[in-house]
C-alpha cells in the first residue's frame, strides 16, 4: 500500500520554536520520501493543533502520521488517540522529540535545528513500516493493596475501604500510626495528634473491608495494573493474633528492659511489648534480639518464658490467653490486586553525624521526634520537659534545618520544620514559661492556612526568634556565666554580630529524608527515585500521585516531606484514581508486545528464564515458546535473546529500528 | 617506587623548617619521591590574593605550569600553600578568560599553562596514596600511650577540595593512631588559629590560641599534631605571649605530624628538625626516641 505520511512541527511556544528553526524544518520534511504534507503550529497538542491532523487524514487521505514536538511520555497518548478519532489505527504514529531531546538542551539554533531534522527524519523512515496494532482488555481485580500504615495509608485505605472494596494494609511495624502517633501536639491547631488519629486507627482495625497485615512486609510484586500478586512476609510476632487480648501482662512480667524505637531512645520497653497503649491491632509482639528465651533457644537452652508461665511462687499467672507461641515461624502470604498505593514514609535524619552539633555527645541535645515524645502526656516524661539530670530547664534553643538545606547532607527544604519548631516553641513556653526559648532559623517558611499567623502568635508569646544557623554547639565555657551550659554558637545576621547563647536544652529540628531502604522498595514496586532519593511521581504538577509504573501510586511523604493536611490530600486523591480504576472494570494491555514465530522457534528455552515478567511458558507439546500477552511488557529482552530470530517485538521489529537509525544518519 | 612534583613553598625552608625536612625524611621509608620543582616560586599566598586576585593567580600559575611539565602531582606540605595553588587552579579551569589573560601573563617567561594539574596536600598523599596500612608497617617504635590531639587548622580542609570533611574531618587522626598513638578529643580541632591576624590583631589571635591550648589540655593531650606551618608557628612560637598574657602555663609542644611520623619510624631527631620547635617536645617524646 502506498504511504501517506503527515508530518506536524510544534512550535510549543517558544520552548522549541525559541531554538530550532521550525519553518526549515517542516521545508524538509516536505522533502522526504512518502511526506505528503508538512506543517508546522503553535501548539499541536491543542484542540486547533489535533484538528489540523483530523482534517488531513481525512482530505489527503493520510496512513501515517508524525509530530515532532516533546517527549512521547507527555503527548503520545493525545496524538495517538487524534490518529484515532480520525479512523487511523494509532500505532501509525511516531512521535519525533525535539524539545527535550533538543531545543532543551542546545544553545546553538543552527545546529539544533539539524538535529531536529535528523529526528524528523529518523521518525518519517521508521514510521513507514509502522502496523496497525490492536490492545485488547483484560478484567481489573478490584482489590487494592496499601503499603504502610502511617496517616497516609490509613487514610487512603479507609476511602477505599468506605467504597466497599477490599483493602490490604501492610505495615512494617508491630501497629499502624506511622510518626503521627509519636506526635504530641498537631501545628498550626494544637490538636492533640493522638485524638485525632487513634479513631482512624481502630477504625481501620476493625473494618470490614480491611485486612490489616501487621508486623508485615512486601517481599515481591509481580504482574500488572489491574491484575497485580503480592507476596507478603508476615513476620514471626510470636503471639497468636487471634488469642491475644492486649492485656498487658506480659509486659509487666518480661524482665528484659531495652530503649523503644517509639520513644526514640528516651524511653523503654520490654522483650515483649506493645509499642504504645492505643496499638492497632492491639496485640503484643515478641522482639526475637532481645527476648532471652528466644535467644536461648538458638542455644538449645529453655530459659525464661515468664510472660507465658508467670510466677508460680507468687502466685502471679502468665498469659492466661495462652497467646505465646516461641515456636511461630515467618511465613509468606500471597494476595492478588489490581492498583498498589505505596506510603512508606520517610525516617528522621540522623543528627549524630553533625558533629559539631553535639548530638550523641551532649545529654541535652535532642531530635525533635525525642521532643515530641517528652512532650507528649504519654511519653516517657508524662509531658513534662525535662533535662537529663531531672531539672527542668532554664533557657532551650530549637535549631531549624539540620541536615535540610545544606549542601552536606540535603538541599532540599523539609517543608514542616519551622512550622513544627514553632509548635515546639509553643509547648515550651507553655510547660516551661519560666524558660527562655530561641529559635535559630535561616527564614521562616510558613505557607498553609493559619501557618503564618501561628508565627506571629508565636512572636507574641515571647519566643527569641534569632536569624542565623548556628555553627556549633559546645559545653566549652568562655565566661564563668556559661559554665554547665551549652552554648549554641551562631551568627544573627539581623544584628550582624557572632553570639554565644548559653541553654540548658537544644532540640535539633531535623530534616525528613527518604526511609534508608528506600532503594530496596523503589525495586519491589517498580518506582523512580528523584534526586533527592524520594520517590518519583509521573508528572511533578499534572500527576503527583501516580508513578510510572501503572496501577502503582505513591501517597505521603515516601514521595517528598509535607505536612499532615498535605499527605492526607494526597492519599484521598490516590484512593479516587483506585476507585476510577475499579469502576471501569478492565484495563487495557499494552499492544506492542513480543510474539513468537512457531515456525522458527527451536524450542531452545533461551527465552524462557530471561523474561523479568515470567510472561513466556514453553508448550512441551509443540516445543515452542509461548508469551502470555498479558503479562509481556515488551522491553525486547526475549527478542534480542533469541538464537533463531524467531521473536519479533512488535513496534520494535527490527526493520522498524534500522529505519529509524538509517533516518538519523542520511 | 610513587613520583610526585614537590613544592615545599617558603615556610617549609623557614619559620616551619621543621616541616620540610622532616617531610623529606618520612619519604624515604615510605617509598614516596617528592621531586623539587625545579624553580618554584612563591605561592601568592592568601595576602596578595585579597590586594589583586588575578597578579595572584599569576604567581601561582607559574607554578602550575612549572608542574605541568613534569606530568606528576603537585604535592605541597604547607596548607597554605595548598589552599593558594588549589583555589587558582580551580579558578583557571573554570574560567577560560582568565586562563587566557594568565597565559598571556606566563608568556613573557615562556610559559603556558593548560588547566591538567592536580594539586595535593602531602596528608591526603598520605592517606590516601600510600595508605595507613603501609604506614603502620614501616613504624620501628610504636607511639603506645602517647596521647596527641590532632589539629587540621582552616586551609587544609575549608575550602572543600574533596579531601576531608571540611568541618569535622577525620583523615588525620587515623594517621596519627596507625602509628600506635592515642588521638584525644579535640572538639576545636578545625577552630582557626589566629592565622596571620597575630601581626595586626594580636590579642584576638591569642585568644584563639589559648582557647586551642585549653581545649587540647583539657582533654588530656601531650602534644598536638598539625600538617600546617602557620598553625604550628602560631601555637609554638607565641606560647610565651599566651601563658604571659592568660596567667597560664601550658608546656605542651607542637609537632609536625610528619616529626612525629619521623619519629616512630626510628627516624633520628636531628633529621626531623625537632631543634627548631620552639616549646621542646624531648620530655614528651623520650619514651619513643
Amino acid at each position: 500500500m502506498e504511504r501517506r505520511i503527515g508530518v506536524y512541527v510544534c512550535h510549543c511556544g517558544s520552548n522549541i520554536a525559541g531554538t530550532v528553526d521550525v519553518e526549515k524544518v517542516t521545508e524538509f520534511a516536505k522533502g522526504l520520501d512518502s511526506v505528503v504534507v508538512a506543517r508546522n503550529y503553535k501548539y499541536v497538542c491543542s484542540d486547533p493543533g489535533q484538528n489540523l491532523i483530523k482534517e488531513d487524514i481525512k482530505q489527503l487521505g493520510l496512513n501515517r502520521v508524525v509530530v515532532a514536538s516533546c517527549s512521547p511520555l507527555m503527548h503520545e497518548p493525545t496524538f495517538r488517540r487524534a490518529c484515532l478519532d480520525a479512523g487511523l489505527n494509532p500505532y501509525l504514529f511516531e512521535m519525533a522529540n525535539i524539545r527535550e531531546h533538543c531545543s532543551w538542551v542546545h544553545e546553538d539554533s543552527a545546529m539544533a535545528t539539524e538535529k531536529a531534522k535528523a529526528l524528523v527524519s529518523a521518525a518519517v523512515r521508521r514510521v513507514y513500516y509502522h502496523e496497525p496494532l490492536e490492545t485488547k482488555e483484560v478484567p481489573f481485580n478490584s482489590n487494592v493493596l496499601v503499603v504502610g500504615g502511617g496517616i497516609a495509608g490509613i487514610q487512603a485505605a479507609l476511602e477505599i475501604a468506605d467504597s466497599q472494596h477490599q483493602v490490604y494494609l501492610v505495615e512494617r511495624d508491630p501497629s499502624i500510626g506511622g510518626h503521627m502517633a509519636m506526635f504530641d501536639k498537631t501545628f498550626p491547631t494544637l490538636d492533640c495528634a493522638a485524638c485525632i488519629l487513634t479513631p482512624k486507627m481502630t477504625t481501620v482495625g476493625q473494618h470490614p473491608y480491611i485486612r490489616l497485615m501487621s508486623y508485615s512486609e512486601v517481599e515481591d510484586v509481580s504482574g500488572y495494573i489491574g491484575n497485580f500478586k503480592v507476596k507478603i512476609k508476615r513476620k514471626a510476632r510470636y503471639v497468636d493474633e487471634a488469642k491475644c487480648t492486649g492485656c498487658g501482662r506480659c509486659e509487666e512480667l518480661c524482665p528484659i528492659n531495652v530503649l523503644s524505637e517509639f520513644e526514640h531512645g528516651i524511653g523503654k520497653r520490654k522483650a515483649i511489648y506493645k509499642p504504645f497503649a492505643q496499638a492497632v491491632p492491639n496485640k503484643v509482639v515478641i522482639d526475637p534480639q532481645n527476648c532471652s528465651h528466644l535467644k536461648g533457644l538458638k542455644g538449645g537452652k529453655d530459659v525464661c518464658r515468664l510472660c507465658q508461665k508467670g510466677m508460680e511462687k507468687k502466685g502471679i499467672p502468665g498469659c492466661e490467653a495462652g497467646a505465646i507461641d516461641f515456636g511461630q515461624e515467618d511465613k509468606t502470604v500471597e494476595v492478588e490486586v489490581g492498583s498498589i498505593i505505596v506510603a512508606t514514609g520517610f525516617q528522621q535524619f540522623d543528627p549524630s553525624v553533625m558533629y559539631p552539633y553535639g548530638y550523641g555527645r551532649y545529654d541535652n541535645v535532642i531530635t525533635g521526634l525525642q521532643f515530641e515524645r517528652m512532650s507528649n502526656a504519654s511519653g516517657p516524661t508524662r509531658g513534662e520537659v525535662l533535662l537529663a539530670d531531672g531539672r527542668k530547664p532554664e533557657s532551650i534553643a530549637i535549631l531549624h534545618c539540620v541536615g535540610s538545606r545544606d549542601e552536606n547532607y540535603h538541599r532540599y527544604c523539609s517543608r514542616v520544620c519551622c512550622m513544627y519548631s514553632l509548635k515546639y516553641s509553643h509547648l515550651l513556653r507553655e510547660k516551661v514559661p519560666q524558660a527562655s526559648v530561641y529559635q535559630l532559623y535561616i527564614d521562616m517558611r510558613c505557607p498553609g492556612s493559619g501557618y503564618e499567623e501561628f508565627y506571629e502568635r508565636l512572636q507574641e508569646e515571647g519566643v527569641n526568634f534569632v536569624r542565623g544557623r548556628a555553627g556549633e554547639v559546645t559545653n566549652i565555657a568562655e565566661k564563668p556565666e556559661e559554665e554547665g551550659k551549652l552554648m549554641v554558637v551562631c551568627e544573627d545576621t539581623l544584628v550582624r554580630r557572632k553570639r554565644r547563647i548559653p541553654v540548658d536544652m537544644v532540640i535539633l529540628s531535623c530534616a525528613l529524608e527518604p526511609r534508608a531502604d528506600a532503594e530496596r522498595v523503589a525495586r519491589i514496586f517498580s518506582l523512580g527515585r528523584k534526586a533527592d532519593g524520594f520517590f518519583m511521581e509521573k508528572h511533578p504538577k499534572l500527576d503527583p500521585v501516580a508513578t510510572m509504573t501503572d496501577g502503582v501510586f505513591i501517597v505521603g511523604c515516601c514521595q517528598g516531606p509535607k505536612d499532615i493536611p498535605d499527605t492526607v490530600a494526597q492519599a484521598s486523591a490516590a484512593a479516587a484514581r483506585a476507585l476510577a480504576m475499579i469502576s471501569t472494570g478492565k484495563v487495557e494491555i499494552e499492544a506492542a508486545i513480543a510474539v513468537v514465530n512457531e515456525e522458527l522457534c527451536s524450542g531452545c528455552k533461551t527465552c524462557v528464564p530471561l523474561c523479568p515478567y515470567s510472561a513466556i511458558s514453553f508448550d512441551e507439546e509443540k516445543k515452542v515458546s509461548r508469551i502470555n500477552e498479558a503479562l509481556c511488557k515488551g522491553c525486547g529482552t526475549c527478542v534480542a535473546a533469541c538464537p533463531s530470530g524467531a521473536i519479533t517485538g512488535r513496534h520494535f521489529t527490527t526493520e522498524q529500528i534500522v529505519a529509524e537509525i538509517e533516518g538519523l544518519l542520511v | 617506587m610513587k613520583y610526585y612534583a614537590y613544592y615545599p613553598g617558603c615556610s617549609a625552608e623557614a619559620t616551619g623548617a621543621g616541616l620540610g625536612v622532616s617531610a623529606l625524611a618520612i619519604a624515604k621509608p615510605l617509598d614516596m619521591e617528592l621531586i623539587e620543582l625545579e624553580d618554584w616560586t612563591c605561592c601568592g599566598t592568601t595576602a596578595y590574593g585579597s590586594l589583586d586576585e588575578s597578579e595572584a593567580i599569576v604567581v601561582a600559575a607559574r607554578n602550575l605550569a612549572l608542574a605541568e611539565k613534569t606530568g606528576l602531582h603537585l604535592v605541597t606540605p604547607c596548607s597554605n600553600c595548598f589552599l593558594t595553588l588549589s583555589k587558582a587552579n580551580e579558578r583557571l579551569k573554570e574560567q577560560p578568560k582568565l586562563m587566557a589573560q594568565v597565559n598571556e601573563a606566563l608568556a613573557v617567561a615562556n610559559l603556558e599553562y593548560h588547566g591538567s594539574v592536580r594539586v595535593r596536600h602531602l596528608t591526603e598523599v598520605l592517606v590516601k596514596d600510600i595508605g595507613l596500612e603501609v604506614i603502620s608497617t614501616k613504624v620501628k617504635r610504636p607511639l603506645n600511650g602517647l596521647k596527641v590531639a590532632p589539629y587540621y587548622g582552616c586551609q587544609l580542609v575549608r575550602p572543600d577540595y574533596g579531601f576531608d570533611d571540611p568541618e569535622f574531618p577525620h583523615s588525620l587522626d587515623r594517621l596519627v593512631e596507625s602509628l600506635g598513638a592515642t588521638v584525644v578529643p579535640f572538639p576545636l580541632k578545625s577552630h582557626c588559629c589566629g592565622g596571620s591576624l597575630i601581626i595586626s590583631e594580636e590579642d584576638l589571635a591569642l585568644d584563639l590560641m589559648r582557647k586551642l591550648l585549653a581545649n587540647a589540655v583539657g582533654n588530656g593531650a601531650e602534644c598536638i599534631v598539625t600538617p600546617c606551618p602557620l598553625c604550628q608557628t602560631n601555637l609554638d612560637a607565641y606560647r610565651g605571649r599566651v601563658n604571659s598574657k592568660f596567667k597560664t602555663n601550658y608546656d605542651l609542644p607542637v609537632l609536625f605530624v610528619t616529626q612525629l611520623m619521623g619519629v616512630a619510624f626510628g627516624i633520628d631527631g636531628k633529621d626531623l628538625g625537632l631543634k627548631t620547635n620552639i616549646v621542646p617536645a624531648g620530655k614528651v617524646l623520650a619514651n619513643y626516641i
